[in-house]
């Protein structure tokens, strides 16, 4: 049962990868990239991390949101009107993508897996925490924070004065103006 | 809290559609173009505007991206139900994952996409401001609510729901952090598109999202817009209402009797309150909401470690 999940998702990343490239509409590159995402995130499900495989989820959908936005903006055939390709430089990048792949199927079929020793701890996703961050926790905590609060204030700062900003009170330059 | 068999999602996705029934209906009593109608026309809209609807021949517009725009109209609807897996009813959920919260949380990002397709797929200009308003308008709750949903996970020390509403045998959450329990409702109507946060569904944009749907697609999208006020509501009572705690009556009584009493206060806010603009939105809610939710998170913090 396991094993058909995973093979019924891992076909579907698969396949809306390459749909990534195949679709002639930004919104779809995004939408299809967002599935295989979603699929990748799911498989993550399946060996029991559930808070890598949510958080996965979450962090790729919230992603693919805010890049259809910039893919549409900056992207030569937003629509889907004009006949367009996301292909580019393609021979050297078939040769990275297969070598990639040569590389990782490798990789992962040589390795000598070691058996497990002992039993998965009752709570993965703090083990987890532990493993990544260990003693370091308490600094990755107030970093984050700090970074947190440095976007924040940094996009504040940036767009102190928007378009519409000051039309509670209408600034001084415009009311003088009008030629 | 005991998991459920797989079944239960059904009876559960009945309980979903019948309080999201009651809340189109509760919308229709309060609705002030229905002054003068009889009351049975009123109460029963969700009722004749379903039995319109499935009868209504679907409009299509020029040149759409079909795919992206159904997917986008049931979209709502699915991530609602998909949501209600780990909403406990009393006792009662369909399932209790370890990270139930992040779940929750997931989904609600998962509306980003879905609500900008519905917007962009009708190849309509209503429709496609109306998605990138959404995006715009879920930046500015999103991070408020992801900090709002910290606060309960970090007094109980879990992200289980059921471990939650455990933690809550003592106080209700809405005690200890009343700030979150609020930006919660308000995210709620955020991603539901609902009351001062319709903004994307205005009606300077003739319904944007809205606009263009018709038939079974309406249908789908207006019910999927009811059922997540809905889910949001039973999620409000497992985080902050304490789930099914209560005298006398049985638990999962409590939990829907507290269910609907946050519903009704949200589908009355629609007509109480006006809409607000992305931008006042987005001011208000990263220059106050979002220093107060931190706020709120510090003290909820220091109480844990506090031990109490």
């Amino acid at each position: 049962m396991l094993t058909a999940v995973f093979w019924v998702l891992a076909v579907v990343a698969v396949a809306a990868g390459i749909a990534v490239f195949t679709v002639d509409s930004m919104a779809r590159a995004t939408v299809a990239l967002a599935v295989s995402f979603v699929a990748v995130g799911t498989a993550l499900l399946l060996i029991d991390a559930g808070y890598l495989g949510v958080i996965t989820i979450l962090m790729m959908l919230m992603e693919m949101g805010i890049m259809a936005v910039f893919m549409i903006m900056y992207m030569m055939n937003p629509g889907g009107l004009m006949p367009m390709s996301m292909l580019h430089n393609k021979r050297g990048a078939l040769a990275i993508s297969i070598g990639a792949f040569v590389l990782l199927a490798a990789g992962a079929l040589l390795t000598p897996w070691p058996q497990r020793r002992g039993e998965p701890p009752s709570d993965v996703t703090r083990a987890l925490g532990e493993a990544v961050m260990g003693s370091k926790m308490l600094v990755m905590m107030s970093v984050s924070a700090v970074l947190f609060a440095t976007m924040v204030s940094a996009l504040v700062l940036a767009t102190g004065r928007g378009r519409y900003d000051g039309d509670e009170a209408p600034a001084a330059e415009d009311a003088g103006g009008g030629a | 809290m005991t998991a459920s068999p797989a079944w239960a999602v059904v009876p559960a996705a009945a309980l979903v559609v019948v309080f999201a029934g009651a809340a189109a209906a509760l919308d229709g009593v309060l609705d002030p173009a229905g002054r003068g109608r009889p009351m049975s026309g009123r109460l029963g809209r969700p009722l004749w505007e379903t039995a319109r609807l499935l009868r209504q021949r679907r409009r299509t517009t020029v040149a759409p991206d079909a795919l992206l725009w159904r997917a986008g109209t049931a979209g709502p609807l699915v991530v609602a139900l998909l949501m209600a897996v780990v909403v406990p009813v009393g006792g009662i959920t369909v399932a209790d994952p370890p990270v139930g919260l992040v779940w929750f949380n997931a989904l609600d990002v998962a509306l980003w996409l879905t609500v900008w397709a519905a917007g962009w797929g009708a190849n309509s200009v209503y429709g496609l401001v109306s998605g990138y308003r959404f995006l715009s308008q879920a930046l500015a709750y999103e991070l408020p609510l992801m900090f709002a949903l910290t606060a309960p996970a970090v007094a109980a020390g879990s992200l289980k729901i059921g471990q939650i509403v455990a933690a809550q045998d003592k106080t209700w959450f809405v005690v200890r952090m009343p700030a979150a329990f609020l930006v919660f409702l308000v995210a709620v109507a955020g991603f539901s598109l609902w009351g001062p946060l319709a903004y994307p569904a205005g009606r300077d944009l003739a319904g944007g999202v809205l606009a263009e749907p018709s038939g079974v697609d309406r249908l789908v999208l207006l019910a999927g817009r009811y059922a997540l006020l809905t889910v949001g509501a039973g999620m409000s009572t497992a985080l902050f209402l304490g789930g099914g705690a209560g005298p006398l009556l049985p638990g999962w009584l409590w939990s829907l009797l507290k269910t609907a009493l946050v519903l009704a206060g949200l589908v009355a806010v629609r007509r109480a309150m006006p809409v607000l603009r992305a931008d006042r939105v987005m001011r208000l809610a990263w220059l106050v909401v979002l220093p107060v939710t931190l706020l709120q998170l510090l003290v909820v913090s220091v109480l844990a470690l506090g031990g109490s």
